[in-house]
């Protein structure tokens, strides 16, 4: 465990040494211009397309963060060479994938979380500058605590993108892990569509098999609430466990393939 | 190249490039015009497809952008006021994310402001509110606005008043409503719809609304009266030169006293054309009428 928890920490300096906190000033000036500008550009809607552009922009950025740096995790050890020397170390190979997971997933957690912190702050403000009378007619409260539901499911959503990620990266090139796991993204956002497949097509094997990937690919669109939320619709505690369940069973599929691929990789 | 001379390049590129789009825009204003009047995807669906997770956002892209195209088109005094990507943009907004009320309950306003300050296209506002009924069933207030639509812009006093019927029949309804759509059905001449509904009204808790159906009562009676009342003045007109009045029918014998309405103010009767009105110094002035255009 101390040896994840070091090599968990390592990526997170490194994380922070390749300037990825940037996208948190990028996020925090994009959500304070946007406040200033929408107001002019729509009809009394403003804290709701801030609220649809925080929880977006937090999604795009761990996205993009989760697929750049969880595609090099592995793949730039390999390529640098730099996989000999860890793994003289006392270090086993899925200590070191698990490890590698853990930093980027602390990193996601630390972005996500400014992220949080600087939408409430831009809500709290508009909130403060809106008139009464104008604030009755929102569909929710301007800082919403039933937001944090949307953001908790986008962060475990990103942290399956992350094990799509090295997952890809443990035997693949970066270009190809990118594309694969970009790939998967779009599919899994799709993937419900699977469900009901057999009412598209009337051949049975294509319905049955339409139905065995639907259960095999990762169901992204069900961390999907940010609508739910953003007009006030409750999101159950129950729905947030059962997808939570299912992200960790997943990303734990994930990881042991993953470690299992990586443990018989031959460097020579 | 030394700093001055890139920083003197660097300036020149742009100065040469903002005067190249000046031209081209001067030159080619209506071509451009007709590009940022395009609408390349219609259908919300697929729209709704290409966004994955982002429809909420593409939502929010579609209603700045139906309201530019609003304002453009009502604002502009070379351009035809045209609107014709009004609907379309509505449409894609409400289906990208179908618990947009403001769209709904705004985009409704701009479809049914007749020309040339907006399309003119009740029609399509009440289908949009549709929508958004469907969409949330049990939201008061686009039943509301379809009885809004009906009031004014199609006067359609009736209809108005069956749509205020059914928003106050929702969760939440405010109190208003119901008398809304009996002063509605009063104005609509619809009075047996309308005594029962104000009848109803005059069981409620509220003072307020008591007191508003009794009004309204009183002003359905008055109504009823001066429709029995107005054969008989026209049946015995006075003798030429004479203006019409109630005392000419007093002592003709036709009527036995001056009639009054439920607030104990005589009937005004119109000395030339022998109209019988409600006083305007009556409490139950001004009666309800038809909006006016």
């Amino acid at each position: 465990m101390r040896t994840i928890s070091c090599i968990a920490l390592s990526v997170f300096r490194e994380s922070v040494r390749d300037r990825v906190p940037y996208n948190l000033v990028i996020f925090a000036v994009l959500l304070i211009a946007s406040s200033f500008f929408i107001g002019q550009l729509t009809a009394g809607q403003d804290v709701k397309i801030i609220k649809d552009l925080g929880l977006a922009a937090t999604s795009v950025f761990g996205l993009f963060i989760a697929i750049f740096i969880g595609i090099g995790l592995v793949s730039k050890e390999v390529e640098r060479k730099s996989i000999y020397a860890l793994l003289a170390k006392p270090i086993s190979r899925p200590q070191l994938v698990l490890g590698k997971y853990a930093g980027l997933v602390l990193t996601l957690a630390v972005n996500v979380g400014v992220m949080t912190i600087a939408l409430y702050a831009v809500l709290a403000y508009m909130t403060w500058m809106t008139p009464a009378a104008i604030k009755t007619s929102w569909d929710a409260p301007g800082v919403d605590p039933a937001m944090l539901s949307a953001l908790f499911l986008i962060f475990i959503e990103l942290t399956l993108i992350t094990a799509v990620a090295l997952f890809f990266s443990t035997f693949s090139t970066p270009i190809l892990s990118a594309a694969l796991t970009f790939g998967l993204y779009i599919v899994g956002h799709f993937n419900a569509d699977l469900r009901n497949f057999e009412q598209v097509v009337q051949s049975k094997p294509v319905a049955w098999l339409a139905r065995v990937l639907y259960h095999i690919l990762p169901d992204l669109s069900a961390f999907d609430v940010k609508t739910q939320v953003v007009h006030g619709f409750s999101v159950g505690g129950g729905y947030l466990a059962l997808q939570t369940a299912y992200g960790a069973v997943y990303i734990t599929l994930l990881l042991s393939i993953a470690t299992l691929i990586f443990s018989r990789r031959d460097f020579k | 190249m030394k700093l001055p001379a890139a920083i003197a390049t660097i300036a020149a590129c742009l100065a040469a490039a903002i005067g190249i789009q000046l031209v081209r825009d001067r030159a080619y204003a209506e071509r451009t015009r007709e590009t940022e009047r395009m609408l390349y995807v219609r259908s919300g669906s697929a729209v709704r497809r290409l966004t994955l997770d982002f429809d909420a956002l593409a939502a929010d892209v579609y209603w700045i952008r139906a309201i530019q195209h609003y304002g453009g088109d009502r604002l502009s005094r070379t351009r035809q006021r045209r609107y014709e990507l009004l609907q379309p943009l509505l449409d894609l907004t409400t289906t990208l994310d179908p618990h947009f009320t403001i769209a709904y309950r705004f985009g409704a306003i701009f479809l049914s402001e007749p020309p040339p300050g907006g399309p003119g296209r009740p029609d399509q506002a009440i289908a949009l509110l549709n929508k958004g009924i469907a969409a949330q069933p049990d939201k008061w207030q686009y039943f509301h606005d379809i009885a809004f639509v009906y009031y004014w812009r199609l006067r359609d006093l009736t209809a108005a008043a069956d749509w205020f019927h059914r928003a106050a029949a929702q969760p939440n309804a405010p109190n208003w409503l119901e008398p809304l759509a009996a002063g509605m059905l009063t104005a609509g001449n619809d009075r047996a719809s309308a005594r029962m509904l104000w009848t109803e009204i005059l069981k409620s808790d509220e003072k307020w609304l008591r007191d508003s159906a009794a009004r309204s009562l009183r002003q359905i009676d008055a109504l009823d009266l001066i429709d029995q009342l107005q054969p008989y003045v026209h049946k015995f007109p006075p003798p030429k030169g004479e203006a019409y009045s109630w005392d000419w029918l007093v002592r003709k014998r036709v009527l036995k006293v001056v009639p009054y309405d439920g607030t104990g103010t005589p009937l005004d009767i119109d000395p030339g054309s022998g109209t019988v009105t409600v006083s305007k110094s009556s409490p139950l002035w001004p009666m309800p009428s038809l909006p006016s255009s």
